[in-house]
This record gives C-alpha cells, sequence and structure tokens, in this order.
C-alpha cells in the first residue's frame, strides 16, 4: 500500500532554536490529524530528542515533517537526516543508557518506544538518517 | 535567548516555566538557581511545570541536576503540575526522576517544603531516622489524596 503524503514541510536544524521549531512544527501536525493529547506528547518529545541527537551528534541536518495516510488512519511522519560521523554499532546506540556524549542515553532507545514506527539508517562516514510516525488510532 | 524568572517567597525560591525552553534557556536556569540560592540561603526551590507541554530527557535531567545543586545548599527541591500527559510520556521515555520530589500542585509542594522545614528545625544529629519518617509520611499522604489526583 502506497502512503498518500498531505503535506511536507522541511526545517532545517543547526541550532538550539531550531530543536524547538521542530516541537512546534511536529505539535501542529499531530493536532491537525488529531493525535490524543497523549499520542502528541509522545511524538513530540520523541522528535525533540531526534533533532537533538541531529544536532549534537549529527553536527545538524534537516527535519521534514509530513503528514501520511494509509486509507484507514492518518498519521505525522517526521525523518531526521544529517551527514554526521554515523553510528558505528546501531543495535549498541539503540540500547538504554549508551552514549557517546553527555546526554543519558535515553534519547534513541526513548524516541522509539514513543512512536509507532521507527526505522533508523546509519553509515559510518556518511550520517544518519532516523524516520519515526505515529498514527491515529 | 530567553530566561525564567526566579521568585523569592520567604524560604522558597519559585520558578514557573512559562516557555518552550531551549536548550541553552536549561542551562542558564540551572546555573542561575545555583546563584540564587547561594546568595539568598533559601531552602526550599519549586519548579512549576504546570505550562510545560513536553518533557525530555534533557529538561528531565534538568530537574535531577537542581535536585543535587540545591542538595549542597541544604535546599530541598520539588517539582510541581506535572500534566498526565507528560507524566505517561516521560516513563515510556525511561525517565524515572530518581529522587525528585514531586508535588500534585504548588500548595502541595508548598506543604512538603513546610514539613522538610519543621524537620530542620527540630533536627538533632540522627538525620537519617527523621528522614524515614518524612518518607512514610510522604507515601500516606498520596495515598489519602490519590482521588484528587484523578481530574
Amino acid at each position: 500500500m502506497t502512503l498518500r503524503q498531505e503535506m511536507a514541510q522541511e526545517q532545517p536544524i543547526g541550532s538550539d532554536d531550531d530543536v524547538v521549531r521542530v516541537r512546534q512544527l511536529v505539535r501542529t501536525f499531530a493536532q491537525q490529524v488529531k493525535l490524543s493529547l497523549v499520542d502528541q506528547t509522545k511524538l513530540v518529545t520523541a522528535t525533540s530528542e531526534l533533532a537533538r541527537n541531529t544536532l549534537t551528534y549529527g553536527g545538524g541536518g534537516t527535519a521534514v515533517v509530513e503528514i501520511v495516510n494509509d486509507g484507514r488512519r492518518s498519521g505525522v511522519r517526521a525523518a531526521f537526516r544529517d551527514e554526521g560521523p554515523g553510528i558505528p554499532d546501531v543495535a549498541m546506540a539503540l540500547t538504554d543508557g549508551w552514549t557517546t556524549g553527555k546526554g543519558l542515553g535515553l534519547g534513541l532507545s526513548g524516541a522509539r518506544r514513543l512512536v509507532d514506527q521507527f526505522e533508523l539508517d546509519s553509515e559510518v562516514g556518511r550520517g544518519t538518517s532516523v524516520t519515526v510516525v505515529k498514527w491515529t488510532r | 535567548m530567553e530566561r525564567v524568572p526566579i521568585l523569592k517567597i520567604g524560604d522558597v525560591l519559585l520558578v514557573s516555566i512559562q516557555i518552550d525552553l531551549q536548550d541553552q534557556g536549561v542551562l542558564a536556569l540551572q546555573e542561575d538557581l545555583a546563584e540564587r540560592i547561594s546568595v539568598t540561603g533559601v531552602h526550599g526551590v519549586i519548579i512549576d511545570i504546570s505550562a510545560v507541554e513536553i518533557v525530555d530527557s534533557f529538561i528531565g535531567r534538568m530537574f535531577t541536576t537542581i535536585a543535587s545543586i540545591s542538595r549542597l545548599f541544604d535546599a530541598d527541591t520539588v517539582v510541581v503540575g506535572m500534566r498526565p500527559a507528560v507524566a505517561i510520556t516521560l516513563v515510556e521515555l525511561g525517565m524515572t526522576l530518581g529522587d525528585v520530589r514531586t508535588a500534585l500542585n504548588l500548595e502541595k509542594g508548598m506543604a512538603i517544603l513546610a514539613a522538610l522545614g519543621r524537620q530542620r528545625g527540630h533536627g538533632d544529629l540522627d538525620e537519617g531516622s527523621d528522614d524515614d519518617l518524612l518518607d512514610e509520611h510522604d507515601m500516606s499522604d498520596e495515598h489519602d489524596e490519590s482521588d484528587q489526583a484523578v481530574r
């Protein structure tokens, strides 16, 4: 089944301000598809973690936020892409508490728990992309 | 960068976060609070997050950091007013906020600090047993008021 893309918006991530903008953009889209308040909060929190990762570990990048529809229900998809150093061991990076930075190591693993779909693609030296989707119930 | 105002009410510093804080703002608040606690010598800090729509791991860590810092200045920290959706999300994210005291609202937060203040006043050298007593008291409090927790 092909996903029907209804609208998309790109947000560059190059500063702290942009992390806040990503949160606000995702919140707007989540309200448009009428995600429940709890699901909105989960999605915005997950994308906040991912946007910060893009900035901190990827050296900046972009977020593309869009409304998707699989024919039965709507959802919000957020795709984060950077051209940073990449993640050598993806399985390890998805473990609670794993971190190379100063964080708690909850960003990636926590974000995955908060969304319905989670895809991580990373290549050392090329960059990382993470895509998440939250569907309406 | 926007800064969060810190208000002093008697023996308590009150911080009410009303904006979507960027990470630099979070770090600035930690530093401002440490400075104000050391200057004023208060024994309590209340962080009101009733207007905060999301708490991610960065903001969550600020709470535990502020609690640890204020501890070093003999002050207690209470986070009040957490929204239900934020609480659900925090648990799923994997942040339990460990040692950070929480209360349903500002009034209950002030009551907790007042109770801690009384203990401080009567404090003798055996602080360990005092803390145990207080913990039990807190838990029974939460049970009593669990009905009110559901709005």
